[in-house]
């Protein structure tokens, strides 16, 4: 007698461990293969776009930490650019300098986060997550040092930074330095060597390069494709053309690929941070000609810049009033999710989540 | 410090790449943008695909009150440029809607659901044109400037 099997829907989400925040998805599966996946977003949507228009320019500095809640400084940045453009400030150099090692060490915290529930969410239950998370914690730390704050830091503003870096900051970045090569020499020793990481990622959830750029996806994921795309590189802002660094690039496009990418940007923001601590000079951390309450011209204008997952962009309009007319976030671990179905279908159960988490996205932002 | 404006491709240069993809689809172009008729919209985008602006960074609808705005932030891997495309969705505030361009980037198809859901601007010529973030059944769109 033949064995028929009949398909069977299953909710997952919106709380669930592994769906990294308030992700819900209907997957219809046959056996344990993946034959349908119907994302559904929405659950930590708070309209922070809307709250903007009613808030003065650096006010909305403390939305932005609130999307992409594991990278503020890198949503501070993107977002103190687009108003700079707008209101045309030039910042001061040693406000750019913060900025860029802020910027930096953020980005290093997110692909922390990242590696450590990649792993979570291939079976590697507490030691990796435990280990990113020690080092992510020294991060937390230097920020706390930096702005007060370890989370939501609210740290830039327009035409630099609030305050200066206190004296203590600079000899525990530098332990910071030191230290973390090491650190990722043994994540890379526990993980990028493992047999079974290999077997488990090797040539999954694999997308051409091609249908990525078409489907607008940034970042991590473009760059694991072959695509030597960085903004840092290509459209340089702030003193990114003051720096050198590599930009790794990987060929197979699989979830392997996307882990390997992060792990090797690690290692280029720590020689970015090192090259900035060169060439700090002192002097103001903004200048004192910026107003308290900004009023930019009639007009509009959008910076993209590279963050930890992808391109993160604000489109401001203003009419020349206190608040921004319209305020509205390209949000890369958004737009990354178009492509999630196609990634899915055809893999297995277990892989589902292992997908998910190589495309490293953070609700807050998804859902805005 | 290096201007990022620096890599926007002028409004006029823009304006005469889309005169040669469509006549007479331009209205207006200013410094960076240029605005031309919705009609056009897939036509001329496709145009601009072929011409090297391969992604499609960003689709944004703005509530100008008396009209409604769709702009489209398009990027070239292959040129390094960033092009930006307005187009009025009309006069008044009725039911706004532009052709969609689903079909020339797949990286559309959130990107439109959100503006649809949150602006109220359709995207017409694709088939599934439902809420992203609200549930369905939910009343207004948030992000009109008469909503709160």
């Amino acid at each position: 007698m033949p064995l028929t099997t009949q398909p069977i829907t299953i909710n997952v989400g919106p709380q669930h461990p592994s769906t990294h925040g308030v992700f819900r998805m209907r997957v219809t599966f046959d056996g344990e293969e993946v034959i349908d996946v119907e994302p559904i977003f929405g659950y930590l949507h708070r309209g922070s776009e809307k709250l903007a228009e009613s808030r003065t320019y650096t006010q909305v500095v403390t939305l932005t930490d609130r999307l992409d809640y594991v990278a503020s400084m890198t949503n501070n940045m993107s977002y103190i650019l687009s108003v700079e453009q707008l209101a045309g400030i030039e910042p001061t150099p040693r406000g750019v300098w913060l900025r860029m090692i802020a910027a930096e060490l953020q980005r290093i915290a997110s692909h922390l986060v990242a590696t450590g529930f990649f792993l979570q969410d291939l079976g590697a239950l507490g030691t990796p997550l435990i280990f990113t998370m020690r080092e992510r914690e020294q991060i937390l730390e230097l920020f706390e040092r930096l702005c007060g704050a370890r989370i939501t830091n609210s740290y830039m503003r327009p035409g630099g930074v609030f305050m200066d870096a206190p004296d203590d900051f600079w000899p525990a970045l530098d332990r910071f330095l030191s230290d973390m090569p090491h650190h990722v020499d043994e994540y890379e020793g526990l993980i990028s060597g493992n047999e079974i990481v290999a077997a488990r990622c090797d040539g999954v959830a694999v997308v051409d390069s091609q249908t990525l750029i078409d489907a607008s996806v940034t970042g991590p994921m473009l760059r694991a494709s072959g695509v030597d795309w960085d903004l840092r590189h290509r459209q340089p802002y702030e003193y990114y053309n003051r720096v050198k660094f590599n930009r790794p690039l990987a060929t197979a496009s699989d979830n392997y690929a996307r882990y390997m990418v992060r792990i090797h940007e690690i290692r280029e923001s720590l020689g970015i941070i090192r090259q900035c601590i060169e060439q700090i000079e002192p002097g103001p951390v903004r200048p004192e000609t910026v107003p308290a309450l900004i009023r930019p011209p009639v007009g509009d204008s959008y910076v993209g810049t590279e963050c930890p997952k992808g391109e993160l962009g604000f489109y401001l309009v203003s009419d020349g009033g206190v608040a921004p007319y319209r305020c509205k976030v390209r949000a890369p671990s958004f737009i990354n999710l178009t492509l999630l179905r196609e990634m899915l279908i055809g893999d297995k159960l277990a892989d589902m989540f292992v997908t998910f988490g190589s495309i490293d996205i953070n609700m807050g932002e998804v859902d805005r | 410090m290096p201007s990022t404006a620096a890599f926007q491709i002028p409004g006029e240069d823009l304006a005469a790449q889309i005169e040669a993809i469509s006549p007479d689809s331009v209205t207006a172009s200013g410094d960076t943008e240029v605005w031309m008729v919705p009609g056009r919209l897939p036509e001329v985008m496709a145009g601009l695909k072929t011409a090297g602006f391969e992604m499609l960074i960003g689709v944004t609808g703005v509530d100008y009150v008396g009209y409604f705005e769709v702009v489209y932030h398009l990027l070239s891997l292959s040129q390094n440029r960033r092009a930006v495309i307005k187009v009025r969705c009309g006069e008044g505030r009725v039911d706004p809607a532009v052709p969609s361009i689903m079909e020339i980037w797949r990286g559309a198809e959130l990107q439109e659901r959100e503006v649809y859901d949150l602006m109220g601007i359709r995207f017409e010529g694709r088939d599934e044109m439902k809420r992203i973030f609200l549930w369905e059944g939910f009343e207004g769109h948030p992000h009109r400037k008469d909503f709160l």
